[in-house]
């Protein structure tokens, strides 16, 4: 398979993250859209690393992998601290602070 | 030199052991017992401030990846301001909204150590890691009172967009790699100036992802909606520390990726930052003339500020360069003891932060009063404070390099600015206290030492910025 499959693929999957955070309500699928967007990044990274011949873009998707774990740990963190205070976790119902 | 190879980290692991002593210190405190913890940070932060100007003119990199340059160092020294400041606030704060003490000090600790990362990093894979080690520290900070529903809101949406966020920065890191095979800097640079002649449309894609990325972290319009609402929910003094070290640091990466590697296309991006600096400065003011809560208001006041910043990125001469530097300075001190301000007067059940609670502060607490006022006029850049010099060399820096319209626009929008800063003072001292509003809180010696160095930088530097001046256009000059 050629490079560019490969780009299309990470391309499509993004896509795929970017409408789910933008369309989603509730706020577990919002963290779900964001994961995908990152993993998709990873497949990027990785085919440009074995394409070019180069293992830094192996090394930095360990990084990558990494960082996103935690983040997503992070994440549902909160969410499950704004199900304890809120009762909900639906995003448009987080409307305490506008303006 | 072997034995130099660790040079260029020590600011940085003075931060980091600090904050690992803070969480041992957490971890092995008997039930009650009252530890100096905040002390700790200091100590770590004094350590990382005596490394950095050891270090400075020796432009020592370690790993290849930290770049311990002037303008890293210049940067370094602004955020370990930023942190001593920040820990002699919360002194005063973790106590009175029992907040947990070890966990608060490491959390803050451990974001200046990210934000030190990426104002030295060379390498696009250390600033991705830099940001994310700040980030992380800095949502969790957001929400630090569980138990408050505006805070955790807060912590809930700063965590959604930053992530979103990332993962636009991470998609242009990604692309850069692709096409010049390396993450470091300086080979991003010489591959691209080979190239300049090319607009190859994954360039073009790498530059645009970078900037969402960036503009997300420094709040620039049209990417700053999450701004009010994080800095509005988090408890004061955190505002403050993400305000102005969060932005500080992401400036400096910005700089250093897009004066450094992404030079050569400048003619590229110029345009584009030229737009977000007008709309970001427009939309900071005029939203904000709107606000009734002051930490909301003093959000878009510094959405409005990185706008100024941008304008300096656009001028990108050397006046200009050296005044984004300056300007980072100014605005950190400044806008930090703001809201210093702001998180002494709250109280454990109420913020006090509406505009309406700051009526007839003059008769309560005149020494706040006129702290308060001080910072507000060096906010809205009038002389002789800081702000005024600040916003000076900036748009000095518009006009030489031609770019007549932004410094028109900011010198507009500087002028309405003032007005709504003028209000606060103007209700502090003219306005009659509500009756039934309870007396502000004492405040301790340490935060009020901390307010007192504030203002001595702002005016003491209002007054005799050349030295300063000077040696951030030499700090600049290391690098680009």
């Amino acid at each position: 398979m050629s490079l560019q499959a490969y780009l299309t693929l990470a391309a499509a999957v993004f896509c795929i993250g970017l409408f789910g955070v933008m369309t989603r309500r509730n706020t577990i699928g919002i963290l779900l859209g964001i994961e995908l967007m990152l993993n998709a990044v990873n497949i990027n990274l990785v085919a440009f690393a074995r394409f070019g011949g180069d293992v830094t873009g192996l090394i930095f998707t360990v990084f990558t992998i990494c960082i996103t774990v935690s983040e997503a740990a992070l994440g549902l963190a909160i969410v499950i601290l704004l199900f304890r205070v809120r009762r909900t976790v639906t995003a448009d119902h987080l409307d305490l602070l506008r303006g | 030199m072997f034995d130099s190879t660790f040079d260029a980290v020590v600011p940085l692991l003075c931060v980091i052991l600090a904050a690992l002593a803070a969480m041992g210190a957490e971890a092995f405190r008997a039930r009650g017992e009252r530890m100096p913890i905040g002390g700790l940070g200091i100590v770590g932060l004094a350590g990382a401030g005596v490394s950095s100007v050891l270090l400075w003119n020796r432009n020592a990199a370690s790993f290849g990846v930290i770049l311990a340059d002037n303008f890293g160092l210049f940067v370094t020294l602004v955020l370990v301001v930023v942190g001593v400041l920040t820990i002699m606030f919360s002194s005063q704060v973790v106590r009175r909204d029992a907040l947990p003490a070890g966990e608060y000090y490491a959390l803050v600790l451990f974001a200046i150590a990210g934000m030190i990362m990426m104002a030295t990093a060379n390498d696009l894979l250390v600033i991705f890691l830099a940001l994310e080690i700040l980030s992380v520290a800095v949502y969790v900070l957001t929400g630090i009172r569980r138990d408050d529903q505006r805070a955790t809101e807060a912590a809930f949406k700063y965590f959604l967009l930053g992530a979103f966020s990332s993962a636009f920065f991470l998609y242009g890191i990604a692309f850069t790699y692709g096409v010049a095979g390396s993450t470091r800097l300086d080979r991003v640079g010489a591959y691209l100036a080979a190239q300049s002649m090319s607009d190859s449309p994954l360039i073009l894609m790498a530059l645009a992802l970078l900037l969402v990325g960036f503009a997300f972290k420094i709040s620039a319009v049209p990417f700053h909606m999450w701004t009010p609402d994080a800095y509005e929910g988090a408890p004061a003094i955190v505002t403050g520390f993400m305000s102005t070290g969060v932005k500080a640091a992401a400036f400096a990466a910005f700089a250093r990726v897009f004066l450094s590697a992404f030079e050569p296309f400048s003619a590229d991006w110029a345009p584009i930052v030229w737009i977000i600096a007008a709309l970001t400065m427009i939309l900071g003011t005029v939203v904000g003339v709107a606000q009734s809560n002051l930490k909301r208001m003093l959000a878009y006041s510094s959405i409005a500020h990185g706008g100024y910043l941008l304008v300096g990125l656009v001028a990108a001469n050397e006046v200009g360069k050296a005044a984004i530097l300056f300007y980072l300075l100014a605005y950190a001190v400044t806008n930090l003891a703001a809201f210093g301000v702001i998180a002494l007067l709250g109280s454990r059940d109420r913020g006090n932060d509406e505009l309406r609670d700051y009526a007839g502060l003059w008769h309560t607490r005149p020494a706040l009063a006129a702290l308060m006022t001080v910072c507000l006029l060096s906010l809205g850049g009038l002389p002789p404070t800081v702000g005024f010099i600040g916003k000076w060399y900036i748009f000095s820096a518009a006009v030489s390099a031609g770019y007549y319209g932004l410094a028109i626009i900011g010198v507009l929008t500087s002028v309405v600015s003032v007005f709504f800063y003028l209000r606060v003072v103007v209700m502090m001292y003219m306005a009659e206290r509500e009756v039934a509003a309870a007396m502000p809180p004492r405040v301790t010696g340490v935060s009020m030492a901390a307010l007192a160095f504030a203002i001595f930088v702002i005016v003491y530097l209002g007054v005799m910025p050349t030295q300063v001046l000077d040696l951030a256009s030499a700090s600049i000059a290391t690098i680009f």
